[in-house]
């Protein structure tokens, strides 16, 4: 067996402009080694979102090196990027759900993607619904679901396939404060079984309740990196 | 490798479903698929009978030899044994001005005005059936012309022209089959990218999420593929059914009009083996339909 590197994320000098000339990220620079977790916190418009994008190649970078799980995405070819995504599970703010199929479907769709037989399908989509605590749940539609439980079908979606990395946006965006908490110890959890995860938030509460490292953005620059304290 | 097959199963029922699922706009776009393609479809098998029917006509194609005023009814009875036995002529059947006279009057009505005629104003004829050997309109105007060449000929008539402008005109509407078979080709691959572009903008959600979990773009291409190719199949299923009851509809009077022209009998529809190549034709032309629309609106939606 090779020797891997201990290192999930490093952005090397890191720009991003977009073609309007606005500069969403500036020389952006950080390590995040394996099975750590961070808070990526800023002002909405900070480069948060833009800087999720480059780590799931939705976006590529106008300057400087990415490297995630050892591949260089600057060298990534567009053929290779949906296996790269398969490495990398997302949970978005607004679900990104599909409303006209079940829970489990839903849940089950990286895999499908990705190619894993059917009985082991049933298998993991059963283990990440179990997870996050919607077994019961299968065979339901996703808009019956409230809204704290919808974003759990998306984290079982994205911890589906068994990513070793796991990206959040605004996971806690729309949900009280009790279900916000919740969704947070979730991801605390797959943390603790070596999921690496980076979270994009703006709220400060669950840097202080989890104590974990914050990278912190201000109008595309990092300004801030290190343990959660002052920004 | 079962599981791949498997997937592509999968992929295939599933398209069926959707298209099952929305009837009205499926029916819609198989139908105009059927007919577009039924109409070159159509010609094809029209002109296929046409050829089929007048085949033989050409070989009953006869020569009319007219022999000088001065040839005697020795000259005609030598001329017509000399033409006997070319091997490029079946028949010679001598016909004398008396006879051809006859013949004239019981048939023209105009036996009170050519018995006004101090002579016979008809000449000797020998009237010529070219041999099965010859089979094209070139070897028929070279024995007209031999023919023109003889001694005591005044001359030699082809009483096919008509024919042969048949078979010039069935040439060209076979050309026109093929021009027609291009144009509504590009029509289907038309109608299919359109219905397929609405089909992408519909599931352009479920395309970007299918996108951003990793899905590959032959993934997402497939369900569409399998779509358009199906719609194609079932579009020229639904061509071979109007061709062939366009056919039955007309078939009883052009066995009438066949029988009066002693052609032979009945119209013939496509083969099995042309019915398939149209549904082959109508599912390769919405499988690269799909294929463009999709790969067109996957590059829209692509990131920068």
């Amino acid at each position: 067996m090779s020797e891997r590197s201990t290192e999930m994320i490093r952005f090397s000098q890191v720009t991003k402009r977009y073609p309007s000339g606005y500069d969403a990220l500036r020389g952006i620079s950080f390590v995040m080694e394996r099975e750590e977790m961070a808070f990526l916190v800023g002002h909405s418009g900070a480069g948060k979102s833009t800087l999720l994008k480059l780590i799931t190649l939705v976006e590529r970078a106008s300057h400087g090196q990415v490297i995630v799980n050892e591949q260089n995405l600057g060298r990534l070819g567009k053929r290779r990027i949906p296996y790269h995504r398969r490495a990398v599970g997302v949970v978005f703010q607004d679900h990104k759900l599909l409303n006209d199929r079940t829970v489990f479907d839903n849940v089950a769709l990286p895999l499908v993607v990705a190619g894993v037989g059917y009985r082991e399908i049933g298998r993991r989509v059963r283990a990440a619904l179990d997870k996050v605590g919607l077994l019961g749940k299968e065979q339901v539609l996703p808009i019956t679901l409230s809204g704290g439980e919808q974003q759990r079908v998306g984290i079982a979606r994205a911890v589906a396939n068994r990513p070793p990395l796991l990206l959040a946006d605004e996971p806690t965006g729309n949900l009280d404060q009790e279900l916000s908490d919740e969704i947070m110890d979730l991801f605390h959890q797959f943390n603790q079984y070596g999921v690496t995860v980076l979270i994009a938030t703006h709220e400060r509460r669950h840097i202080e309740r989890l104590q974990k490292r914050v990278l912190t953005l201000h109008e595309g620059r990092l300004v801030h990196n290190g343990n959660g304290g002052d920004s | 490798m079962t599981g791949y097959l498997l997937r592509h199963v999968q992929v295939l029922l599933s398209s069926v479903g959707q298209l099952v699922r929305n009837p009205v706009a499926t029916l819609m776009t198989v139908g105009v698929i059927g007919i577009t393609l039924a109409l070159p479809g159509g010609l094809y098998v029209l002109v296929e009978n046409v050829e089929r029917l007048t085949a033989g006509w050409d070989r009953h194609a006869q020569v009319s030899v007219f022999l000088t005023k001065s040839a005697t009814a020795k000259n005609l009875q030598d001329i017509s044994a000399t033409l006997r036995k070319r091997p490029d002529i079946a028949s010679a059947t001598p016909i004398t001005a008396a006879e051809a006279l006859m013949e004239f009057q019981a048939h023209a009505g105009f036996g009170t005005a050519l018995d006004a005629l101090a002579e016979n104003p008809l000449p000797h004829t020998i009237a010529v059936v070219p041999g099965p050997g010859i089979g094209s309109a070139e070897g028929l105007r070279q024995l007209v012309a031999e023919l023109q060449a003889l001694p005591e000929v005044d001359d030699a008539q082809l009483d096919v022209e008509w024919v042969q402008r048949l078979h010039l005109l069935l040439r060209l509407a076979r050309r026109g089959v093929w021009l027609l078979a291009g144009l509504f080709s590009i029509a289907v691959l038309l109608i299919v990218s359109n219905t397929v572009r609405l089909a992408v903008s519909n599931r352009r959600d479920e395309i970007e999420i299918i996108r951003l979990i990793g899905g590959t773009d032959p993934f997402i291409r497939r369900p569409f593929l399998y779509a358009g190719f199906l719609q194609g199949v079932v579009g020229g299923a639904i061509a071979w059914i109007l061709i062939a009851g366009s056919l039955s509809l007309i078939t009883s009077l052009v066995s009438e009009l066949a029988v009066l022209y002693g052609g032979g009998s009945g119209l013939t529809g496509l083969r099995a083996a042309e019915a398939l190549a149209l549904m082959a034709v109508g599912g390769g032309l919405g499988w690269l339909a799909s294929r463009w629309a999709v790969a067109r609106h996957l590059t829209e939606i692509d990131p920068q």
